[in-house]
């Protein structure tokens, strides 16, 4: 597992933060915008260049902020499944990104088409395709066997664990690098302004009076292995049931009743052989907007008929990340199993008259965590959910 | 693993959308940039909503009615698109007005449908589908990852027809910027037909929507049978080529000698032949050679004209002579196989059947 987000810069101090109940939301620092002082951001504390560095590049390496931040996590990712020899399996990579290199892409347009003046930066009009900061991280690691880049908004880098898990089960690969990247973009910050789901303060997930989410950025990535190439290493966790569904109701808003939601859910469960009460805990997609977590915790509340097993989300930590926050969440659902803990919901007080439950607020440890739901949904009504299983020793 | 295309709806540059023709008459574009020829929409959408659609998504929705029309499918098992550059009127809109007017007075529409998912989402909302739905944004492995996941779902059992999606639309101002980097050629014109013969750099611009159903049966619409699709990442050599190659036809117990037809992507560009090229003369020399990009243009996304050329082909077992590269050698065409690149980066190869 790799990871960076605004709560720290590997997996290592993403756990400390989680522990220690620390958000990393702040002030937008590297991305200029005029709503930098209303609207509050999960940023990872680096400039580009210091990132360039981080990842062990040479200055004239530098690509997009997405790139850089999704070969950072993957970089740790690899190095913690214990692969010194990349071409050693059939390996894979699967990424996801919502904005790709539009990072670069809004601060450069103009020069773009001024044909009178020319430099190093024609390199980042290709680097704004989603597939780009995927062919980078790849590149730099020696993945050469099967590359792809999975973009379905806020629900991407489920998707990605999910088509790579598959192209194991079907034996096209030995091994894969899935999760996702995004990176803080005006495009984004004006996009969900316009439609007025932002939080002027830290998001509150789950409460009665939440405004709305913050904005984040990050990439995780994590590496799956078949038995085959895992041979002998300590596994984290198994993917022991994944759904895919599409809500089918509103370009941007989630249905009331949180049908695709539902079915996503269920689909998972359906391919883990696992029932609701199996959970013992949901790391829920809990943006914060007044729609999303309705509609989310009606769906649990159907699905669990109530009895709801202890559920958070983390999205106050590090924002809403995007296209890299079902990757980010994987990795959180993943600590929890091997930590046995559960991470707190911050910002909560009210509870919502309308679900029955509500979320953990205090550090939870000792609890024995073998089965994690994670769920993430997007724009396009697409929606998946994820569960996470402890490994059992054949 | 194995699919049968049982229904096609596209538009392309060509008069493509009457599903019964098959380049009876071939548009001579004399430009570096290939527009679709449209249809009317008011068949597909009302006018209210359409007005609010960019370009791209009324193609494909159109494009997708006829598909499942063609296919005699209702409602699809799962959605799967494949697109690089997603929605690139509405984002360049969306982009534009935040920096013209200082990220003031900004309205959502145009940054809604700028997601990469906007297309397979408003497919799945105008059917009301709630199946699985994927968007696959890679570059010039886009499309072909849509292709496998249909393949490996249909396999898995998980579903009977696959709605198969590729499409990318190229803007004005995308077209120049993608001049800056070599992508089009420096002459004034290239006539359509005397694009394979250019060896200067640079290709032509293209775009298109084209919609597929994938399903695990033979019907009365089946056009053709699809065996396996294989992406290669930057090939280091000729003999890397041949071998993923022989690996894909070897899998479907078959040798070079079997392929009747092979569809190459050769899009003028001297740079980028060199893999075409090879397999012409060497693994593949015995099957008759065509090409298409000189009718669709270049696009990350073109593998889906090709897909749909070569199921044409297949079906009606007749090769139109403005895709000949060189003489026919095949009395029956039994298999096919498409050799595609984008940039010399990512290639990709098809195998189909006759069915």
């Amino acid at each position: 597992m790799g990871v960076i987000s605004a709560i720290g810069n590997n997996v290592a101090e993403s756990l400390t933060s989680l522990e220690a109940m620390k958000s990393g939301i702040g002030t937008l620092e590297n991305v200029t915008s005029r709503h930098k002082e209303i609207v509050p951001v999960g940023e990872v504390k680096s400039t580009n260049e210091e990132l360039t560095v981080l990842a062990g590049l040479k200055p004239a390496e530098q690509s997009t902020r997405t790139a850089l931040l999704g070969l950072i996590a993957a970089q740790e990712a690899v190095k913690s499944a214990g692969i010194t020899n990349i071409k050693e399996f059939r390996t894979g990579i699967i990424s996801a990104t919502s904005v790709g290199g539009m990072g670069m892409t809004e601060n450069l347009w103009y020069q773009y088409l001024d044909t009178k003046i020319s430099g190093d930066w024609l390199k980042y009009i290709e680097a704004h395709e989603c597939g780009d900061s995927t062919e980078f991280i790849a590149d730099h690691l020696g993945v050469k066997e099967y590359l792809s880049t999975i973009s379905t908004a806020c629900s991407s880098s489920a998707n990605a664990i999910m088509f790579g898990a598959r192209l194991i089960k079907h034996g096209i690969l030995d091994r894969v690098i899935v999760g996702g990247t995004d990176s803080m973009a005006r495009f984004t910050i004006n996009g969900f302004m316009t439609l007025m789901i932002l939080d002027k303060e830290q998001c509150k997930p789950f409460d009665a009076s939440r405004q709305g989410l913050n904005l984040g950025e990050g990439a995780g990535f994590i590496v799956i292995e078949s038995e085959k190439a895992s041979k002998g290493k300590e596994i984290y966790a198994e993917l022991s049931g994944y759904g895919n569904s599409n809500d089918a109701y509103h370009q941007t808003a989630s249905s009331p009743d949180g049908a695709g939601a539902y079915l996503a859910m269920e689909k998972a469960f359906k391919i883990s052989g696992l029932k609701p009460s199996d959970i013992d805990y949901i790391n829920a997609h809990g943006t914060g907007t007044a729609i999303n977590d309705l509609s989310e915790g009606t769906a649990i509340d159907r699905l669990f008929s109530k009895n709801v097993p202890s559920i958070s989300s983390t999205k106050a930590y590090t924002g809403h990340t995007l296209g890299a926050c079902a990757a980010i969440e994987a990795i959180f659902s993943i600590l929890a199993i091997k930590h046995n803990e559960i991470f707190p919901n911050l910002n909560y007080k009210t509870p919502m008259e309308e679900l029955s439950f509500k979320p953990t607020t205090v550090l939870e440890k000792n609890k024995k965590i073998d089965h994690v739901l994670s769920n993430s949904f997007g724009f396009g009504g697409n929606t998946s959910a994820l569960i996470f299983s402890r490994h059992q020793k054949n | 693993m194995e699919a049968f295309i049982n229904g096609i709806g596209i538009i392309s540059p060509q008069k493509t959308f009457d599903t019964t023709d098959f380049l009876s008459e071939v548009i001579e574009h004399n430009s570096k940039c290939l527009a679709c020829v449209e249809p009317s929409y008011k068949e597909f959408l009302n006018p209210t909503l359409a007005r609010r659609m960019a370009r791209i998504i009324k193609m494909s929705i159109a494009a997708s009615s006829v598909c499942f029309k063609d296919a005699k499918v209702e409602m699809p098992d799962a959605i799967m698109t494949g697109t690089a550059l997603g929605c690139l009127e509405d984002t360049e809109k969306f982009l534009l007005a935040i920096i013209e007017n200082d990220e003031q007075f900004l309205t959502p529409t145009s940054f809604i449908q700028s997601t990469h998912n906007t297309v397979s989402a408003q497919i799945a909302l105008q059917l009301k589908c709630m199946n699985y739905n994927f968007t696959y944004v890679h570059k010039g492995f886009s499309f072909e990852s849509a292709v496998l996941d249909a393949l490996m779902t249909l396999a898995e059992g998980e579903a009977k027809n696959i709605l198969v999606g590729g499409h990318d639309e190229m803007t004005d101002k995308y077209y120049r910027v993608c001049d800056r980097i070599g992508y089009w050629k420096a002459e004034d014109s290239v006539p359509t037909m005397e694009l394979i013969n250019s060896k200067t750099s640079g290709s032509i611009g293209g775009e298109g929507a084209s919609f597929f159903i994938l399903s695990n049966a033979k019907s009365d619409s089946s056009y053709a049978k699809l065996l396996g699709v294989k992406n290669i990442y930057k090939p280091e050599s000729n003999q890397e080529v041949e071998i993923k190659i022989t690996e894909l036809l070897t899998a479907n117990s078959l040798t070079a000698n079997d392929i009747d037809v092979v569809v190459y992507g050769n899009n003028g560009d001297g740079r980028f032949d060199k893999t075409y090229t090879h397999l012409q003369n060497n693994l593949l020399k015995n099957s008759t050679a065509t090409y298409f990009k000189h009718l669709c243009g270049e696009y990350q996304t073109a593998g889906s004209f090709a897909l749909w050329l070569a199921a044409k082909v297949l079906k009606t077992q007749t090769i139109p002579s403005a895709i000949l590269m060189g003489e026919n050698k095949s009395k029956s065409i039994k298999h096919l196989l498409i050799y595609n690149t984008f940039l010399d980066v990512d290639h990709s190869v098809y195998l189909l059947s006759q069915c």
